[in-house]
């Protein structure tokens, strides 16, 4: 306001000093302006520090876990089985358990997941049998996973004959992972563009051509992305595979070929999230070591299967030419 | 032409048998009907998981338990041999009391790191606080009871002089931590369904980042979040491995933070191993399953209902 009152003198040259003193300078923020910019500030430093929070006391935690578990960190703890009444050796027999539970349920989610996305996405209209679909998914991702269990105890186990067995055990979770496999297919599915779809079928292919020669090939990353989560999260179970076939203790042959597949599909089975629970809560005089041992290598499985499923995605995005 | 092929990639360009391809092709009736016998698996599945654990449910349900007493009494006394007694009320409390001190803590942090991560940072930070979130959520919950027992537990002894480490404040904290991931990555979810155009009008009136996010996208989002956080709730209650590990199994009702606490999970992944299978407290303990089925049907039910809320408000 002061420059244009006074507009009979002069302005200041540009070169000249900027007059001293509040007021004289129409860019100077007004107070509350400057009380917003301090409450702006402020805002975003204790956010900031809420997500620090969040990440560094997780990373110190895993990072302790590493530390105490470093003693015990070899091969031959990834390759021994189990000895001594579980105080030492390896945990060669609960991985390899863990591993055949993975792949079954596997074999027996992936398909089924798979085309369940398919028809969610290419075939289902907007009606209220796909509206309930969707709620199914979203439901049977929210079931407890001990309910899960009890589902495996009276659906597998007693019904369907099977006993407490590896078969039983991984027929629970595959019910338990369906819901990432569908969510993710859908989505990848999702992204291939219409216009693809419409190309082909102009070309007169019917609608199951046009998915296993154009939607299924373009989307096969995004898919398998769904299936790496899937076995991270089979992998990590606990209370599913409780009371459906896990045990804390099989006699397994220790060496040779025999010993990559130590479980018949009717046998029980040990499994490292089993393994690691019984151990920590109900055997004692196990050391410390080993305890920390097994949970490094059952978070760094877990991990590592994650952080490939998240480099494919990116991979994916770079390679992306639509 | 060569473009073309590397833009859509089909797997026609070069096959080696054509019978496979006519006999892909016959079946389509057939695969169409898999395809969609596979679609509907789910809501199977869902009504599957009922019945079954209804089905054995059924000895305690109809015969046997008291259904009010079920509620109401807090004696759950299932192996007493001369009257065994089957109340739940102070599982349900325990659960609870457990989810609720859960949340306290895991809400403000979720949504203010939701907040930070969707409107504060961009680029690479963005990517990788979004990487480390996702890593979080697959922690295995056997692992994050490990480290409730195990690490947690002597420090609250070491803070607080409790008697014991495992105990409601131990669980809560655990909770915590493992329902946050959920609640960031929906909350983000939210976050970034409000339109752009909303936070240019904010700006062009001259509202900072923050007065944006409270003034304007809060309530944009307010059922997003809410979802969120009904997910997060949905997460808790279910947790079973990791509240076993870390809350005591003393089936009581709290009246402290330091007291140890029983939920509803945890009583069935630790009794149903020593019931008799086809005895009474085998089928209370399914009952409880069932019991759990319907909250978290319920809840995530809820979920479903606010966010189909947004969709409707925002067309």
């Amino acid at each position: 306001m002061a420059f244009h009152s006074n507009s009979i003198s002069p302005p200041p040259s540009p070169l000249a000093p900027l007059p001293k003193g509040e007021g004289r300078n129409p860019f100077a923020p007004s107070a509350l302006e400057k009380h917003k910019k301090i409450k702006e500030t402020a805002a975003q430093w204790v956010l900031a520090a809420i997500t620090l929070m969040l990440v560094v006391p997780v990373a110190a935690i895993l990072g302790y876990l590493f530390v105490k578990a470093l003693p015990v960190l070899s091969f031959s703890f990834l390759f021994d089985n189990p000895a001594n009444r579980m105080t030492a050796g390896g945990i060669w027999a609960p991985l390899v358990g863990t591993f055949f539970l993975v792949l079954i349920s596997l074999a027996a989610a992936a398909p089924i997941g798979i085309l369940a996305g398919v028809y969610l996405n290419e075939y289902a209209r907007d009606n209220w049998i796909t509206r309930s679909i969707n709620l199914a998914v979203m439901n049977l991702a929210g079931v407890p996973s001990i309910v899960h269990g009890l589902f495996g105890v009276g659906a597998f186990v007693l019904f369907a004959g099977m006993g407490r067995s590896l078969l039983a055990a991984s027929c629970t979770l595959a019910v338990m992972t369906l819901p990432v496999i569908v969510t993710s297919t859908r989505e990848a599915l999702a992204a291939v563009p219409m216009s693809f779809r419409e190309a082909c079928w102009n070309m007169g292919a019917t609608r199951w051509q046009t998915i296993r020669t154009i939607v299924l090939p373009n989307s096969i990353s995004g898919i398998l992305t769904g299936v790496i989560l899937q076995v991270s999260r089979a992998a990590g179970e606990t209370a599913p595979i409780l009371f459906t076939g896990a045990v804390f203790f099989m006699p397994t042959p220790p060496h040779g070929w025999e010993s990559f597949f130590p479980y018949g599909l009717d046998d029980y089975c040990m499994a490292l999230s089993m393994h690691l629970f019984t151990l920590a809560t109900q055997v004692r005089g196990v050391s410390d070591e080993y305890l920390y041992g097994t949970a490094v290598v059952l978070v760094g499985l877990v991990l590592v299967v994650n952080s490939a499923s998240i480099v494919l995605r990116g991979y994916l995005r770079s390679r992306k030419k639509w | 032409m060569s473009n073309a092929r590397t833009a859509v990639k089909t797997s026609n360009t070069r096959r080696p048998g054509v019978a496979w391809r006519v006999v892909l092709d016959r079946a389509e009736p057939l695969i169409e009907w898999i395809i969609r016998l596979c679609g509907w698996s789910a809501i199977f599945f869902v009504f599957a998981i009922f019945f079954f654990v209804f089905w054995e449910a059924v000895p305690a349900l109809f015969g046997g338990v008291n259904l009010i007493e079920f509620f109401t009494s807090t004696r759950w006394q299932p192996s007493s041999e001369v009257r065994p007694e089957y109340g739940i009320l102070a599982l349900l409390v325990g659960t609870v009391s457990v989810t609720a001190l859960a949340m306290a803590i895991a809400v403000p942090l979720g949504l203010g790191a939701a907040v930070f991560i969707s409107e504060f940072c961009s680029g690479k930070l963005k990517e990788i606080l979004k990487i480390v979130i996702e890593l979080l959520a697959a922690i295995p919950s056997i692992v994050w009871g490990f480290v409730g027992y195990m690490v947690l537990g002597p420090i609250i002894i070491w803070a607080t002089g409790a008697a014991v480490g495992v105990n409601l404040l131990n669980g809560g904290i655990i909770l915590a931590l493992m329902s946050v991931p959920i609640i960031v990555s929906v909350g983000e979810d939210a976050l970034k369904a409000v339109p752009d155009s909303y936070r240019e009008a904010a700006l062009s009136l001259g509202a900072s980042r923050w007065e944006i996010v409270y003034r304007v996208l809060f309530p944009a989002a307010k059922n997003g979040l809410l979802a969120a956080v009904l997910l997060g709730v949905g997460r808790a209650i279910g947790e079973t491995m990791a509240v076993l590990m870390c809350t005591g199994h003393a089936v009581q009702i709290p009246h402290g933070l330091l007291d140890p606490i029983c939920t509803l999970t945890a009583t069935i992944a630790s009794e149903l191993g020593e019931s008799v299978s086809g005895g009474m407290h085998y089928s209370v303990l399914f009952m409880i399953g069932l019991v759990l089925f319907l909250i978290t049907f319920a809840v995530n039910l809820a979920a479903d209902l606010v966010v189909k809320g947004v969709r409707n408000e925002q067309r």
